[in-house]
């Protein structure tokens, strides 16, 4: 049996998908049930499906001694550290606790394989890289976290978890294992992800793309809308910020099924929950609302409606916000991290858009429209290839379970 | 702040020169062992997906199978987290070199399988292992970075954790880019209490980036060649009675590593 474990506090939190930079932007399009999908206009050849794409990230300009990490993924990136003032809440721990003493931990799927990908559709006459692309450290998986590491200057401990679309859901639990060994004071946690050939096509490959706004639990659904998405969070000690929302749970299993689709009764996904469940001390019906994984894929959201049903009471509210941003892959553990703090903060159940016509697997918990309610505690599912599952707590300030 | 204690209970290598960690020490013990058979043997995996199964799952595979076998463990009991630098540099150069020519031919097999965590998901679906897993990366510094993140969970979580350190050698016009000349892979089971099976103690701490310990020829070249083979002054300890060692867990920051056979 698990131990209730401490909890952490959120410091800070920001996220910036298409729906928007940063909380204002991503609060307003859920208020407004807005989605942020478009017509695929992002593939170097076409494909038809739509995208979650983030306005502006050809635009960003990194700070000139950064220079050499440009590329999609970390101009991404660098927009998501410019917002929500997450940049001075850094710089700010790193002046309370030194720059040694903080964690560095993002998810990622594909880090920045599109400069890779790039380099490819521009090799030399001799079939080596363009100049201009010789930077190894962009043409590997760290390479989002070290850019990150460079820009905020941090020197603790800096890892890249890249367990597909669980990945910026995990690094809360590697933070919250160092805070508790005292390996660290605080730690940066989030992710980033950035749309692709490699997964338009790949996922397109495994028919797992819809050609129209992805609808998820919706009985018509036919696949996902891949995005891209920034996020990041910063955790410390509870003591320290007893007003601050709290990480309460965590939780962490594999399906030991299938390399691509879920474990049909949601073995992996249930581990994981009751793990959260047990170490933030929960009872499943303390639990006021979950972001759920919800891809719109065939499979994910039969197994994941069932586990709802079995598991919560009608009274915990329940929907996916991939509707609005699409999944974002790597980075959908920080970005719906952050809509279950807004949903905290604010006192709001966003409605599971595109879900028009429920397929009947859903049950009485679902939120198909927007409930202004009071919410005290939000879960976060995630899952990804290779049967990777996560699950995560989330509480008010104040909260004690 | 304190050590971090923790008991070796297995270890797992693989290189084209060295079949497992006994060819290491008697390599150490000035022998020449034999080379292993140019595939990784991965037993542990299902025959189909033997066949099947790309290189870098193999690699990993045939570590961890190793070093699990070493420790008399069950496999399904134990957490992972498997560190790569690279991933299958053979499946990203042929995505990328598919993604440029004809995209809309990309193999659906290969792209689920270029997921970092491809291997850990094998390994757990082989194993029937339904514990927390994950897939990690910091380039150079993946191996001191991984065995960080695992002492972690081994201290943190009170529970015996599977680390795996493997990558392949490169491919395509990105062999040029990572520099990887020749897969490496190697394995540790690590517990947190001392046991019949405790083959080593090791007491490490966080200490500012310092140099990695030297290594002599030829086990130097061979850090050169593969990001992965940073663990091998750990593996070259643990073939001796005891030492310590230095290696990188971040680009800023170094482990040091004490180890008893005590």
């Amino acid at each position: 049996m698990l131990d209730v474990m401490t909890p952490l506090a959120i410091t800070a939190y920001t996220a910036s998908s298409a729906i928007g930079h940063g909380r204002a932007a991503h609060l307003d399009a859920l208020r407004a049930a807005r989605s942020g999908l478009r017509p695929n206009d992002f593939s170097s050849a076409p494909l038809a499906c739509w995208i979650g794409r983030v306005d502006g990230v050809e635009d960003v300009a990194l700070p000139a001694a950064l220079d050499i990490w440009a590329c999609r993924n970390n101009q991404l990136a660098w927009l998501g550290l410019n917002q929500d003032g997450f940049l001075e809440r850094v710089q700010a721990a790193r002046e309370r606790y030194g720059a040694g003493r903080i964690a560095l931990l993002l998810g990622t799927s594909t880090a920045s394989i599109g400069a890779t990908e790039e380099a490819y559709r521009r090799l030399d006459a001799d079939g080596g890289f363009a100049d201009e692309m010789l930077r190894p450290a962009i043409h590997a998986p760290h390479s989002l976290a070290a850019f990150v590491a460079a820009a905020l200057q941090l020197e603790g401990p800096c890892l890249t978890i890249s367990t597909a679309c669980s990945s910026s859901a995990k690094v809360f639990a590697n933070a919250a294992r160092m805070i508790r060994l005292g390996l660290i004071d605080a730690a940066v946690v989030g992710g980033v992800d950035t749309l692709c050939d490699s997964v338009l096509f790949g996922f397109n490959a495994l028919e797992l793309v819809s050609p129209v706004p992805c609808r998820p639990f919706d009985a018509a659904r036919d696949g996902i809308s891949i995005g891209e998405a920034a996020g990041f969070a910063l955790l410390e000690r509870i003591n320290t910020a007893p007003d601050a929302p709290q990480l309460l749970g965590y939780g962490e299993a594999s399906d030991a099924h299938h390399m691509s689709t879920p474990h049909p009764d949601g073995l992996g996904a249930e581990l994981a929950l009751r793990d959260t469940l047990a170490r933030a001390g929960l009872d499943a019906s303390q639990v006021d609302y979950i972001n759920l994984h919800g891809t719109a894929s065939q499979k994910n959201d039969e197994v994941e409606a069932a586990l709802v049903g079995r598991a919560f009471p009608a009274r915990t509210r329940a929907s996916s916000t991939k509707g609005f941003t699409g999944h974002t892959l790597g980075a959908a553990g920080i970005v719906e991290a952050t809509i279950a703090l807004l949903a905290i903060e604010h006192w709001l159940v966003p409605g599971n858009l595109g879900g028009d016509t429920p397929d009947p697997v859903c049950g009485a918990s679902f939120a198909w429209r927007n409930e202004p309610q009071r919410v005290e505690v939000a879960l976060s599912n995630s899952f990804g290839f290779g049967g990777n599952n996560a699950c995560l707590a989330f509480a008010r300030a104040g909260f004690a379970a | 702040m304190s050590a971090l204690r923790v008991y070796v209970e297995g270890i797992g290598l693989w290189s084209p020169q060295l079949a497992d960690f006994a060819a290491l020490r008697s390599l150490l013990a000035g022998a020449t062992p034999a080379p292993p058979p140019a595939r990784p043997a991965a037993a542990r995996l299902p025959p189909n997906e033997r066949r099947r199964a790309p290189e870098s799952v193999l690699l990993a595979v045939e570590v961890a199978g190793q070093a699990v076998a070493m420790s008399g463990r069950d496999a399904a009991a134990l957490a992972c987290v498997f560190a790569s630098s690279h991933g299958d540099q053979p499946i990203t150069d042929y995505m990328c070199a598919t993604l440029a020519q004809a995209p809309a031919e990309l193999s659906p097999i290969r792209f689920h399988n270029s997921v970092h965590n491809a291997a850990v998901g094998y390994w757990t679906i082989a194993t029937d292992c339904h514990a927390p897993s994950t897939a990690v990366a910091a380039q150079r510094a993946s191996f001191g970075a991984g065995l960080l993140e695992a002492v972690s969970q081994v201290l943190a979580e009170q529970r015996a954790v599977l680390l795996v350190c493997s990558d392949t050698g490169g491919s395509g016009p990105l062999a040029d880019i990572t520099h990887c000349r020749q897969p490496f892979g190697c394995a540790l089971v690590l517990t947190p209490q001392r046991s019949d099976a405790t083959l080593a103690r090791l007491d490490l701490a966080l200490t500012p980036a310092r140099p990695d310990s030297a290594l002599d020829e030829p086990l130097a070249g061979w850090r050169d060649d593969n990001p992965s083979a940073a663990g091998l002054p750990l593996l070259a300890l643990l073939a001796r009675a005891e030492g310590h060692c230095q290696l990188a867990a971040a680009a800023t920051l170094g482990l040091q590593i004490d180890m008893d056979h005590a």
